[in-house]
């Protein structure tokens, strides 16, 4: 355990001189090289897996690929980092460990870019069979793709500097808050806390440049994507830590195939009982220790 | 999200477009006007100078120029107003403007060339100053001349407004971003609904340009 989080903290460190952002006060720097890279967690792959009734998943299987959506610009999450082609995070580790369960290893699995717009015609017009993408279950959406999950419930959190005083989203009042133009965090600034002022940008990673340059007070979003900016970030920026809504985190799957729906929740539930979950928290989004996993919901 | 309040969504994130639309068309009106006149003026300084930024601004993809104003203005400490929403608004429809106005100034500048050198000589021999065989002479022949062109520089203006959603702003974009946010069921008509609501501002525009070139082309 120990090493591990020493691990984590040198990967940060590694990040943080990626970044550039070349801090002049980090002395304590624990030295390099003591652990590599984290070990990346591995997931058993089920051989044995055998969905025949689900359309999504027989196509799958013929092909040799599943075809997962996810997003790219979350660190943490679902990220592609400058100069990596292959996208890394907590949704990534979700879609290896569902992949392993159906039957797909890890090198089986092609990843698409998608963004808010184009999760549901994606799934419709499979063009892919999967959305791990930081994508929230709701009413709305479940008339057109099924959820399986939830495998994480985000809340909406603020990322604030590190010696910020603002503690929760009522101090937000005459204070600038940033997030991304049009998102659901957005129009909950615009509707709940209308003394805030709302920035908005096309990308979180404007936002965060902005809160370092102290042009925005916070930055808000579901705090699984802040967590990531605070591991990239370390003492540069703190997660204020009081989520004020609930954000269930589900993957999108194509309408009206039950079967393999059935299989997902199966796949999440396993890899919840079996530490596996856990197991991928930590290695993507730090300590996994007041973190409850969430119920699935098998509607 | 009922199909009234989605419509509201809408009609807030046109007039968001129209605002920074007709400060835009303002601006890059007037400065492309001034760019045409220093492109044939006398005075070698004032050409080179117009040329330059001309050509410097109009080969800078949009997105970039709006950068330039919406992050490196406020570095400079460059602001405009108390609040962000404001600043961004000024920024946005500076970099609109900058951009455009070279557009407009080549456009004017085709439209000045078109007029014979005999008029400008006439002028200044009847003891007009540069000045005013320009305003009085030349410009308003040569504005008559480019309106169609200048139409078609004027509805790319009006779409390219949706890059300022992208430096926090609120336009039909962000609206059809926060109407898809809501509303995932409905993806394709919303997005149908965003080039509809498009296509409706700048048909009304090109109606605005057919009927001022009808009443002021020049007969030849």
């Amino acid at each position: 355990m120990k090493k591990l989080r020493l691990s984590i903290a040198s990967v940060a460190i590694g990040l943080l001189a990626l970044s550039g952002c070349g801090q002049g006060g980090t002395p304590d720097a624990p030295a390099e090289g003591d652990g590599a890279q984290a070990e990346a967690p591995e997931y058993t792959v089920n051989d044995s897996a055998d969905f025949k009734d689900s359309k999504t998943w027989k196509a799958a299987k013929d092909a040799g690929e599943l075809k997962v959506g996810v997003k790219y610009d979350q660190p943490g999450l679902g990220n592609v980092k400058a100069g990596s082609e292959q996208p890394e995070g907590f949704d990534i580790e979700i879609a290896k460990m569902v992949a392993a369960q159906l039957g797909f290893s890890p090198d089986q699995i092609k990843y698409t870019e998608t963004v808010s717009a184009n999760r549901e015609p994606f799934l419709q017009q499979g063009n892919i069979d999967m959305v791990v993408a930081t994508y929230t279950i709701n009413d709305e959406r479940k008339k057109v793709v099924d959820f399986a999950g939830p495998y994480y419930v985000a809340g909406q959190d603020l990322l604030v500097a590190a010696d910020s005083d603002i503690a929760g989203p009522d101090d937000l009042a005459g204070k600038k808050v940033c997030s991304v133009d049009g998102s659901t965090p957005a129009q909950n600034i615009e509707e709940k806390y209308k003394k805030a002022e709302l920035v908005a940008y096309d990308t979180y990673s404007k936002c965060v440049t902005d809160l370092q340059s102290g042009s925005v007070d916070a930055v808000t979003t579901d705090d699984a994507i802040l967590r990531g900016y605070a591991k990239q970030y370390e003492g540069e920026f703190k997660v204020v830590g009081q989520p004020f809504t609930e954000e269930p985190y589900g993957v999108g799957l194509p309408k009206g195939d039950d079967a393999m729906r059935e299989a997902v929740n199966d796949a999440l539930q396993k890899g919840m009982d079996d530490g596996d979950w856990k197991k991928a928290f930590e290695y993507s989004l730090g300590s996994a220790d007041d973190v409850e996993m969430p119920k699935i919901d098998r509607y | 999200m009922d199909f009234l309040q989605l419509l509201e969504m809408f009609f807030s994130g046109i007039w968001g477009t129209i605002k920074l639309f007709t400060v835009a068309l303002i601006g890059a009106l007037v400065l492309g006007t001034i760019l045409a006149g220093m492109r044939v003026s006398p005075t070698p300084v004032l050409r080179i100078a117009a040329s330059t930024y001309i050509n410097v601004v109009r080969n800078t993809p949009l997105t970039l120029v709006m950068f330039f104003c919406a992050f490196g203005l406020p570095f400079l400490d460059i602001r405009f107003g108390a609040t962000s929403s404001f600043n961004s608004f000024i920024y946005a429809t500076l970099a609109l403007t900058a951009y455009t106005a070279c557009f407009v100034a080549e456009t004017l500048k085709s439209g000045i060339s078109t007029i014979p050198v005999g008029q400008a000589e006439a002028a200044r021999a009847v003891g007009l100053t540069f000045g005013q065989t320009l305003s009085q002479v030349i410009l308003p022949q040569a504005f008559r001349t480019v309106i169609p062109p200048l139409g078609s520089v004027i509805i790319a203006l009006l779409k390219n407004t949706s890059i300022a959603s992208a430096f926090n702003n609120r336009e039909l974009i962000s609206a059809m971003r926060n109407a898809i946010e809501v509303r995932g069921d409905l993806v394709i008509p919303l997005l149908f609904g965003t080039a509809l609501a498009y296509l409706i501002l700048a048909l009304i525009l090109g109606r605005v340009f057919d009927y001022l070139e009808r009443k002021l082309v020049i007969l030849r």
